[in-house]
């Protein structure tokens, strides 16, 4: 397991002295390009999980290597993208893509000097996720999927090797969100970098991911893990197959376990 | 038809201020009301042009003083916003104090600063300087306070450090609020200078309009009213403009409709 890009091991998290642990004992490892899944009822303390992924909390015990080296702070190569698009209404979705590029080096030392490359950068990833001739629009002209791939991109410019979406479709009606899985896979396909996707979705989470971790409620354990052994490429018709369902029931009987537990 | 309508909304306003306007003038002329006591519109204008030199020799004093208070308190108020709404410890420690600051009657500082500084322009200054600084803290520090914790997540992911977030995203957000409260004190700086300029001052509109009262003079007392307010009404303009054009990403609903 030595080669894995994330290592996370017997981590536990609590946020003060008060409320206990918010996960705990959270052991896992992932490859470099690996598509994770993180999946389990709400308040389980996914969305922290994906805080201690990214250097923003420091874990109360266990430890956390990213790349090799143990997480002691931001990590700068991380993207992240939530449930709400976060954009910034007084910028264009071009610019608003920008954004990151002005926050991390190398690119913020020559962001001025080299504003026509970067641009030229943006545009090219946001016509990838099919926002061609948008790029001057301000966010409250685009619909919300439109506004949540602009967030993707926003998360992706900077090249991040680890991406973390926390619940990034869930505000999204059901046809936008299955489009959205497809330019994420698409995305995934062509710049292979490292993912963590926390959801409710479980046909989101068998779709997109190579391996699913379910949590226990809170305090956030890991109950299971399951390899996704769906082939590649995936198509949107591949949902509705048997195999597929039966994954998905799988997850489900699972979460059900907790809930009644 | 919209554009009737957009016609009608433009002019509304005038149209009742003139409607007004004659029927005080109306009330004044059927009753006989003596100008000592309620001067018509017609009584008023004709003190404004018969003592138009000192009027406006009053007013030009009262208006430099009231931007001179205005802009301390912009500087002062923005940077108090700053402080209390980027840090909770300033917040915690600092807003009490000021909400308290505030709620004493700034007429009552008056004396305190003509003690302190002798009659004329710097007590004026300081009363709207103390007067309109508050809106201003309270609204930046709003906007900065209220900053999505994602958004900062997602900066501070990236290693971006505080002053990055500030500028970034605290200031441009704080900008709307920051407008808003614009509006709010210039009207506040010109009350704390004529307040002051009432009291304790040989020069200015409140002066004049005091002195005139005492001397039963109300036609011109009530251009003093008129002239203060002209100005107080074209500086709000001129913020509300300066907003719209910078800020229009925030107001864009009433843009659409207007």
């Amino acid at each position: 397991m030595s080669d894995a890009f994330v290592e996370v091991e017997h981590v536990d998290l609590a946020y003060d002295d008060v409320s206990g642990n918010a996960i705990e004992d959270v052991t896992l490892s992932m490859q470099e390009h690996e598509f994770i899944a993180v999946v389990g009822p709400s308040g389980c303390g996914k969305s922290t999980f994906m805080k201690l992924c990214s250097g923003l909390r420091r874990a109360s015990k266990g430890s956390v290597m990213v790349g090799g080296r143990a997480v002691s702070g931001p990590l700068k190569i991380v993207g992240m993208a939530f449930q709400n698009a976060t954009l910034l209404p007084w910028r264009t979705a071009l610019d608003n893509v920008l954004l990151p590029l002005e926050i991390v080096e190398p690119y913020r030392s020559n962001f001025n000097r080299s504003r026509e490359t970067y641009a030229r950068k943006a545009i090219e990833l946001l016509r990838s996720v099919g926002l061609e001739g948008y790029e001057h629009r301000f966010p409250w002209e685009l619909s919300g999927g439109m506004q949540q791939r602009v967030s993707i991109c926003r998360a992706l410019v900077h090249e991040p090797k680890l991406l973390l979406l926390d619940e990034p479709f869930a505000a999204l009606d059901a046809f936008t969100r299955e489009e959205l899985w497809c330019t994420l896979r698409d995305l995934w396909t062509r710049h292979r970098f490292t993912v963590v996707l926390v959801t409710h979705d479980l046909r989101e989470a068998t779709f997109l991911a190579d391996t699913v971790y379910v949590m226990s409620k809170r305090p956030g354990r890991i109950l299971a893990r399951r390899a996704i052994d769906l082939p590649r490429p995936r198509e949107l018709d591949a949902i509705y197959t048997d195999h597929f369902a039966e994954i998905v029931r799988e997850l489900r009987e699972r979460i059900g376990r907790i809930r009644s537990a | 038809m919209a554009a009737r309508q957009r016609r009608l909304e433009a002019w509304a306003p005038w149209l009742v201020l003139a409607a007004l306007l004659i029927l005080w003038e109306l009330i004044c002329r059927v009753f006989h009301v003596s100008d000592f006591i309620f001067p018509a519109p017609s009584a008023i204008v004709a003190s404004l042009s018969q003592y138009a030199g000192p009027i406006s020799g009053h007013a030009l004093q009262t208006f430099w003083t009231t931007m001179a208070g205005f802009a301390i308190g912009v500087v002062v108020g923005v940077l108090l916003g700053v402080l209390v709404g980027s840090s909770r410890l300033m917040y915690r420690t600092l807003y009490p104090l000021m909400v308290g600051f505030n709620s004493v009657p700034k007429s009552a500082l008056v004396p305190v600063l003509v003690v302190w500084f002798g009659i004329g322009t710097i007590p004026a200054i300081l009363t709207a300087f103390v007067i309109c600084f508050f809106p201003i803290t309270v609204n930046v520090a709003t906007g900065l306070a209220t900053i999505e914790p994602e958004l900062e997540d997602v900066l501070r992911a990236l290693g971006a450090s505080r002053t990055d977030v500030l500028l970034k995203i605290g200031l441009p957000r704080s900008l709307p609020y920051f407008f808003a409260s614009l509006k709010v004190a210039i009207t506040l700086a010109f009350i704390g200078t004529v307040v002051s300029e009432t009291v304790a001052s040989n020069d200015g509109i409140g002066y004049l309009m005091m002195s005139a009262g005492s001397q039963m003079r109300m036609p011109l007392v009530f251009a003093g009213l008129v002239v203060i307010s002209v100005m107080a009404i074209a500086m709000y303009e001129v913020f509300a403009v300066l907003e719209r054009r910078l800020t229009g990403w925030a107001t864009r609903g009433m843009d659409a409709r207007a």
